[in-house]
């Protein structure tokens, strides 16, 4: 299954290093990341497939938010699906 | 791979205009449950929900982790219970309603629907109890919700259900007296009822519909006012095709996580509800999306035409996007539950006329209104009159959910909280209605050719 990993806030060193260390712990694959800082504003996407992740999503999720709360950011997960279909006839 | 933009903007969506899944509800049929002794059937009412839906919330849950998108109820609609409580040796039908009731507590859901009954064309000696039981089984469940259809375009409307309606909606104020008539804030009165609504107050399990079934009703008037903030001042071929659009990617998300849930909880998918159903936050307005097609404020001349256009443009954008639309599907206008419709009746530009005109362009009726306190049943039972006609003839669903605040006047605000919000009293004619309501019968079914 592959979700959508979004990072959203103000612009520190290591988000990336950090929000990669933490999926990779749990076995979380990173398929594409694609980045852009305006006017300090740090946008990080992520693909990533969560098909042999060591935890439930829902946790997951929470740790993700979690770690984005520690640095001001917010980190959330969410199955391609939903943009696929809002985005996608 | 998926367009970054696209990605931002589902997030703004969510984040910032309130874009979410009304309800996921589940209505399941209770006609097995019937039993000549009531406490047996009430036994089999309560085993049969909290069976169906013991994992409902808790699904809704799930899928609005994985999906990131918020969804707001989860709930129930059951057959009308005129039809099941009928068979039982009983003189009033409370107790089904609390049976209902605590069905809800057990699973976890935030309302139940389906305490109702159809009496387009008569009444039996059930549908009969089932009415008087109402006021009492409002104020004493916390969840249950009912409705009574006393109209159809193809049975005409039953005049003597009309006065009676008048008459409960009356009582079910006085009986919840102490909390401002919240009674009739779970009371609705339908002409052309749907069987697969999944919006309460007026949902119900509808006899045509199988033994259980998924239905979503979708939401997003922030989402298609924001939409429209981009294309100010542009014709309004512009306004509709923008409405469309956004109503597309809504329903798409509906249409998504109706199926999800279908398939995690083994029940058949339904129906999604393309509905634009306002909350009383701020930027989550039906009235706000309206003003912004250039009215000053929401009633005034013009109304009903941004009205129309909405509606349908919402229809038709959301169409293509499920395999099956159904329930209400069209934008609703509940006064006290829209932060816009609010402002607007309190400045005394949204008039209950003006309402009643806006509703023979949309889904529903007149919903969530107070009205003061001292309004006589004949009144409202009137009112209930007028709107069941404009289904009648237009051939679509109307309902009235009024509240005759007790002890209230124009200009007082009626409380509610949380989604149900706060109602401004408004006026009615003082002129009286009472001697056409004591009439009573039938109004004829209208004529469907000879159109003009």
């Amino acid at each position: 299954m592959r979700a959508i990993v979004t990072v959203i806030g103000r612009d520190t060193v290591g988000i990336i290093a950090a929000v990669c260390a933490l999926l990779s712990g749990k076995n979380v694959n990173v398929l594409d990341i694609s980045q852009t800082v305006l006017q300090e504003y740090f946008t990080m996407i992520m693909l990533v497939d969560v098909s042999a992740a060591t935890v439930p999503f829902a946790r997951l999720r929470e740790e993700l938010a979690a770690a984005g709360q520690e640095r001001g950011l917010d980190i959330r997960i969410q199955r391609e699906d939903i943009f696929d279909a809002m985005h996608k006839i | 791979m998926l367009n970054n933009t696209d990605i931002l903007s589902t997030i703004h969506m969510i984040d910032q205009e309130h874009l979410d899944v009304r309800t996921i509800t589940m209505g399941v049929s209770l006609l097995d449950c019937c039993d000549p002794d009531p406490k047996a059937a009430c036994r089999k009412i309560y085993d049969k929900i909290a069976a169906s839906a013991q994992n409902l919330v808790r699904t809704g849950e799930d899928i609005e982790a994985e999906f990131g998108i918020p969804i707001v109820n989860k709930r129930i609609s059951v057959t009308p219970m005129a039809l099941v409580a009928g068979a039982s040796d009983c003189p009033d039908y409370v107790p089904f309603a609390k049976a209902m009731d605590e069905a809800a507590r057990a699973v976890g859901v935030n309302f139940i629907g389906g305490f109702s009954a159809l009496v387009q064309k008569g009444m039996t000696a059930a549908d009969r109890k089932l009415i008087a039981s109402i006021p009492e089984a409002l104020a004493v469940t916390g969840m249950v919700c009912a409705s009574v259809n006393v109209g159809s375009t193809r049975a005409g409307i039953n005049m003597d259900a009309v006065g009676l309606m008048g008459e409960t909606v009356k009582a079910a104020a006085e009986r919840t007296a102490d909390r401002g008539g919240f009674g009739c804030a779970k009371l609705v009165v339908f002409c052309n009822a749907v069987e697969d609504n999944p919006f309460m107050a007026g949902a119900f399990h509808g006899v045509g519909e199988a033994e259980r079934v998924i239905n979503v009703g979708v939401s997003g008037p922030g989402v298609v006012h924001h939409a429209l903030k981009k294309v100010r001042g542009q014709p309004f071929d512009v306004v509709a095709e923008t409405v469309k659009k956004t109503a597309f990617q809504v329903t798409r998300m509906g249409q998504l996580v109706a199926r999800e849930a279908s398939a995690r909880l083994g029940v058949p998918f339904g129906i999604v509800d393309l509905s634009l159903a306002p909350t009383p936050a701020v930027g989550d307005s039906v009235a706000r999306i309206l003003e912004e097609m250039g009215l000053e404020t929401c009633g005034t001349h013009g109304t009903t035409a941004a009205l129309a256009l909405l509606n349908d443009a919402v229809k038709k954008g959301g169409v293509m996007a499920s395999s099956s639309v159904g329930g209400l599907s069209g934008a609703f206008i509940p006064v006290s539950e829209d932060e816009g419709m609010i402002a607007a009746a309190q400045s005394g530009v949204l008039t209950l006329d003006k309402l009643e005109a806006m509703t023979c362009v949309c889904s529903v009726g007149l919903d969530m209104i107070a009205v003061p306190g001292d309004t006589p049943a004949s009144t409202v039972a009137a009112i209930i009159a007028d709107e069941a006609a404009i289904g009648m003839i237009n051939q679509k669903t109307t309902a009235v959910r009024i509240i005759p605040a007790p002890g209230k006047k124009v200009g007082e605000t009626v409380e509610f909280g949380g989604l149900l919000g706060s109602a401004p009293v408004m006026p009615v004619h003082p002129e009286s209605a009472e001697a056409f309501i004591a009439r009573g019968g039938r109004i004829p079914a209208p004529m469907n050719s000879l159109k003009n």
